[in-house]
């Protein structure tokens, strides 16, 4: 860096070195039909997912049409709330505001008759052992904390059931 | 299937980024913080204000950093009828780019003018400078009118 000939009022006195730029956005979040019918159930412990009546996959959260064929989704599909980890990530940077102790775990479940996963925390077990194939099932708030949105269910634990095959959900990774 | 109730629901995405600001801004900021405003003098003599680490025509990295003036003329502005949480200022005011005097640039800041008729460009403006100051932006909490001081 070349040398910076600073005013005389500058001399001496402790120089800024950065600065705080915080980005806030305020949205008004509107669901839409089928994601308002996904979150009405699952402020009832109710996974819901759509049919594509093309393809026949179940699209879960529901968007209202098939992310391949472009359709409309024409049933609605009652899934439970366990399924196993396609994939996950091991999160071992704090985020602002974030009271998540680490390292802990960010996974995408695939409730069991589901074609997409639900990104969701895995807990009640070491980071290390968490693994591809493993069933889980969810753990949800309290009744009285149920609410329309994803945070209704706290975590997925593992169920302690035998892991999944690779061949039986590598479509889905 | 069944016509639901559409959800909705606020939402706020707020990232709490922080940054280094390079020598250039740092005196730039730092002259903030002690109630002064720092330009720097570029290969073809003017002054640019807020100054800036590179010519802007001849890309070479520029060093002699000035001081302007707190008065200036308005270049152009925007009237802002209905400002939003955390511009400068809590009522209507105008956007204002102003030529520090000293400066051959404009730095945009709010202009605290009560109406939009009584914004113009050309007009005389001062700094009204905040307290306490910390180094940011912000320690111009805007700009105001003057009456005509040349």
């Amino acid at each position: 860096m070349t040398d910076l000939v600073l005013p005389p009022e500058l001399e001496g006195v402790e120089m800024v070195r950065g600065i705080r730029t915080p980005a806030r956005l305020d949205y008004t979040f509107t669901a839409g039909q089928a994601t308002s019918r996904f979150l009405r159930g699952i402020a009832r412990r109710k996974i819901y997912g759509e049919r594509c009546g093309t393809c026949g996959k179940v699209i879960l959260p529901p968007r209202g049409s098939c992310p391949i064929d472009g359709v409309p989704t024409s049933e609605q599909v009652e899934l439970p709330d366990h399924g196993i980890i396609t994939t996950y990530c091991v999160v071992n940077v704090k985020f602002s505001g974030s009271a998540m102790e680490l390292p802990y775990v960010c996974a995408t479940v695939l409730p069991d008759g589901a074609d997409m996963g639900l990104f969701g925390l895995v807990q009640e077990i070491p980071f290390d052992q968490i693994r591809m194939g493993m069933r889980v099932e969810a753990v949800w708030v309290d009744d009285d904390e149920l609410t329309h949105d994803l945070a209704s269910i706290k975590w997925w634990r593992p169920t302690g059931e035998p892991d999944a095959a690779y061949e039986t959900y590598r479509e889905h990774v | 299937m069944a016509e639901a109730e559409i959800l909705s629901a606020p939402m706020v995405i707020e990232y709490p980024f922080s940054r280094t600001v390079g020598p250039v801004q740092s005196a730039f900021l730092t002259g903030l913080r002690e109630g002064i405003v720092v330009g720097v003098r570029a290969n073809d003599g003017r002054v640019l204000c807020p100054p800036v680490e590179y010519d802007p025509v001849t890309s070479e990295e520029l060093t002699e950093l000035v001081t302007v003036a707190d008065t200036g003329t308005v270049t152009t502005w925007s009237w802002e009828p209905a400002p939003r949480e955390r511009q400068p200022l809590d009522r209507p005011f105008a956007w204002a780019l102003v030529r520090l005097d000293g400066a051959d640039t404009g730095l945009l800041h709010a202009l605290d003018a009560g109406a939009p008729d009584r914004v113009a460009t050309g007009m005389r403006v001062r700094i009204r400078w905040s307290e306490p100051r910390e180094g940011a932006i912000t320690d111009i909490a805007c700009f105001e009118p003057v009456e005509d001081d040349r």
